[in-house]
């Protein structure tokens, strides 16, 4: 079982979803013969060739657009965006053609796409490259977008979600892809949690606290924080986006009777909002606190200086904690 | 194709420094402007070392160097009037320069700071824009706006006006590019698509681009493409100033291939050894653009001691600005950062930025005190 950082658990779980299907392509910028710029392409194109491993030209646009054709084709594209706010110029082939031609088909169209995202914050870099953009992509119909937040995760989730016959947003937390953690490679597809499950990952009888990608560990770190104190908090990862398993976290808190949802996009507009309304919804007798939310601010991510401040930290999700005991 | 010179392109300057003629270009320049070219020259490579080991210092997160491209953007950037747009990439330190920004605003978008740091109107320089194309439109509208105000064609040299817009080999292939050629075409707007053409994009050489050399991309929707040496100052210049000209004339835009290399890495977290030969690098070495240029002032008599003497003084009083400076900058306030997302307040912004500030504040009354980011310490010990 090797421990990998999350960024070579992505590249040996691309490895194993190439060897398994010749069908699968990569696409990106500077990911053949560089390895892409956080390398989790490294050494593939070297074992696949150009023809499965495509360095392609500087537009986004022209890679998702190419990639909705390959797939026509019986392809199985994994596009890599280099950084979130490069995404855009693809925006229109995201939203008016990736997602919408199996409807518009009525089902006769299949887009088995990936998008990989780099996201998140917390890397000191300048503009556009710490952004959380996964609101608007999960506002898309058509798509499903999912996010890491462990070595294990990105190694079966990148395989699961190039075997999606839907279109899938990848979103992969920057900040986490040198994290280390035990992946068994030895399991099946089959085997292990669907894609679309949230999990648990620390018990605790007090505040449910979800995350998802690179806030989960931050959720983890505030709960030890919290543990010391004497509050226990249940972590709730929540893997996918869209859709949202709301049914693991109603369960949760229905139990705990709190909630705080954290992530670093801005709270306004965001999937904790959607979360929010939904748990309100199915828990509303449980629920003892009005549900909060931990995030960045309705503000373009600011400079790195004070990217530290713009995001959640421990001590942002213990002040939500503190608020939501005390209601 | 690394290392050989492309067909058509215009030089005045041979790599020996050697000034030759050209049928279409020409500069005649007195002795003051000549060194005037040099000294910026230097000045802006100086920046660039300088900029590079405060990277490495820490000083700076990244930075993103120009070397080998200083005769591309000075030659270009010296060509343009007060009045003049520029619309830059993330590399323009040299265009930065001869706009008359203080090259301590630059640094500060690599140091974290902010994400600009000069007057976009005052300087008429735009933002440095790190979408790759993504400013090239908005230099196109701008050339709009100066064709619809009547600054173009009235034969007053200091009324009309032109617009400059910078992209990269790699940026070409961006949609945008291509629509604000065509759009620059349409409306036969006063701008000059400036390209420098460094060879790479990153790890990508320029052949996963483009299949045409890429200023003939351009002929395609009407602007005329020019192709010059972009390491050498005197014909950038002279390529950069008549396609100005042309546009500020209402002759409508052209399209400007320099031709150059980028000596260095992308950026410092690049590590160009990965892609590239140093053999390559190394027939580039000899193309230098401020060696060439030297050769040729040597030649014509016009560096003396005093003058490269008192140049490199400048260069060291540079560097130490940039130095002492950059220590200097101040730290963005935490609270600063909700200032300018919009001109009028924005409900959610305010509610936000009031729950922030008593956040903040709820730290100052704590037993402990101080900034809640430099201890470990939970926020429980102000709550319970
Ligand atoms: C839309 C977009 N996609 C990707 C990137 C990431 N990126 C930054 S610079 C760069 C290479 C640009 O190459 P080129 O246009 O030749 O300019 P150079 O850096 O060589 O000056 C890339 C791919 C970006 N900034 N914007
Ligand atoms: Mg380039």
């Amino acid at each position: 079982m090797p421990n990998l950082p999350l960024a070579k658990a992505i590249n040996a779980g691309l490895r194993t979803a190439m060897e398994r299907d010749p069908k699968v392509l990569l696409m990106g910028e500077d990911i053949g013969r560089l390895g892409g710029v956080f390398r989790v392409t490294e050494g593939l194109q070297k074992d696949f060739g150009e023809a499965r491993v495509l360095d392609t030209p500087l537009a986004e646009a022209g890679i998702v657009g190419t990639a909705i054709g390959l797939a026509l084709r019986g392809y199985r594209p994994v596009c890599e965006i280099q950084f979130n706010g490069f995404v855009y110029p693809a925006f229109n082939q995201i939203v008016t053609q990736l997602a919408k031609l199996r409807a518009r088909s009525q089902g006769r169209l299949e887009l088995p796409v990936v998008l990989r995202i780099p996201f998140g914050g917390g890397i000191g870099s300048v503009e556009h490259h710490s952004e959380s953009p996964e609101a608007l992509f999960a506002h898309v119909s058509g798509l499903r977008v999912v996010t890491p937040a462990t070595s294990a995760d990105a190694y079966w989730m990148i395989q699961q979600a190039i075997a999606s016959p839907d279109p899938v947003v990848f979103f992969e937390p920057e900040r986490r892809y040198w994290d280390k953690g035990q992946v068994e490679t030895d399991a099946t597809l089959a085997d292990v949690a669907p894609l679309h499950r949230a999990r648990v990952v620390r018990r605790g009888e007090h505040v449910t606290v979800a995350a998802y990608g690179p806030t989960v560990r931050l959720a983890l770190e505030a709960a030890e924080a919290a543990a010391e104190d004497g509050t226990q908090l249940e972590v709730v990862d929540l893997r996918t986006i869209s859709p949202l398993d709301v049914g693991t976290v109603a369960e949760s808190v229905r139990r705990t009777g709190r909630l705080v949802v954290v992530h670093e996009a801005p709270t306004f507009g965001g999937v904790g909002g959607e979360l929010a309304a939904r748990i309100t919804e199915r828990c509303f007798y449980s629920l003892e606190a009005p549900v909060l939310r931990v995030g960045g601010f309705h503000l373009p991510y600011p400079a790195a200086r004070v990217e530290e401040h713009y995001l959640p930290g421990v001590d942002r999700v213990l002040d939500a904690v503190d608020r939501s005991l005390a209601a | 194709m690394p290392g050989g010179d492309p067909e058509g392109m215009v030089q005045l300057l041979t790599p020996a420094g050697e000034r030759v003629e050209h049928p279409d270009y020409d500069v005649a320049l007195e002795p003051e402007e000549l060194l005037g070219l040099y000294r910026d020259l230097v000045l802006v490579r100086r920046v660039d070392t300088e900029a590079n080991a405060l990277q490495r210092q820490g000083e700076l997160g990244l930075w993103a160097g120009l070397l080998g491209q200083e005769a591309a953007q000075v030659g270009s950037g010296r060509a343009l009037r007060p009045q003049d747009h520029a619309f830059p990439t993330y590399r323009e330190h040299g265009v930065a320069w001869c706009r008359g920004v203080d090259p301590l605003g630059i640094l500060e978008i690599f140091r974290g700071t902010s994400h600009g740091g000069w007057d976009p109107v005052a300087h008429r320089l735009h933002p440095y824009t790190l979408v790759i194309a993504a400013q090239l439109l908005p230099a196109v509208g701008c050339a709009m706006g100066v064709q619809r105000d009547g600054a173009v064609g009235t034969g007053d040299p200091g009324r009309d006006t032109a617009v400059i817009g910078y992209l990269g080999d790699g940026a070409t292939s961006q949609g945008e590019a291509s629509e604000a050629l065509q759009w620059a075409a349409v409306f036969n707007a006063p701008v000059v698509i400036f390209c420098q053409n460094n060879q790479w994009a990153i790890s990508e050489p320029v052949s996963v681009q483009a299949r045409v050399p890429l200023h003939r991309r351009a002929d395609g929707v009407g602007v005329p493409g020019v192709l010059v040496d972009g390491n050498d100052v005197l014909a950038c210049l002279a390529v950069t100033r008549a396609a100005l000209d042309r546009a500020r004339s209402g002759g409508g835009p052209t399209f400007v291939e320099a031709y150059t290399y980028r000596m260095g890495a992308h950026t410092t977290s690049d590590d160009p050894t990965r892609y590239r030969s140093a053999a390559e690098v190394d027939v580039w070495r000899a193309k230098d653009p401020i060696d060439r240029f030297r050769r040729y002032l040597e030649s014509e008599g016009l560096l003396d001691e005093d003058f490269t003497t008192a140049l490199e003084a400048e260069a060291e009083q540079l560097a130490e600005h940039l130095r002492a400076g950059v220590r200097e900058l101040p730290e963005p306030a935490p609270l600063a950062m909700f200032d300018h997302a919009y001109a009028e307040p924005h409900e959610q912004v305010e509610e936000e930025r009031e729950e922030f500030a008593a956040y903040l504040a709820s730290f100052d009354a704590a037993p402990s005190g101080g900034d809640p980011h430099q201890q470990p310490a939970t926020v429980a010990g102000r709550t319970r």
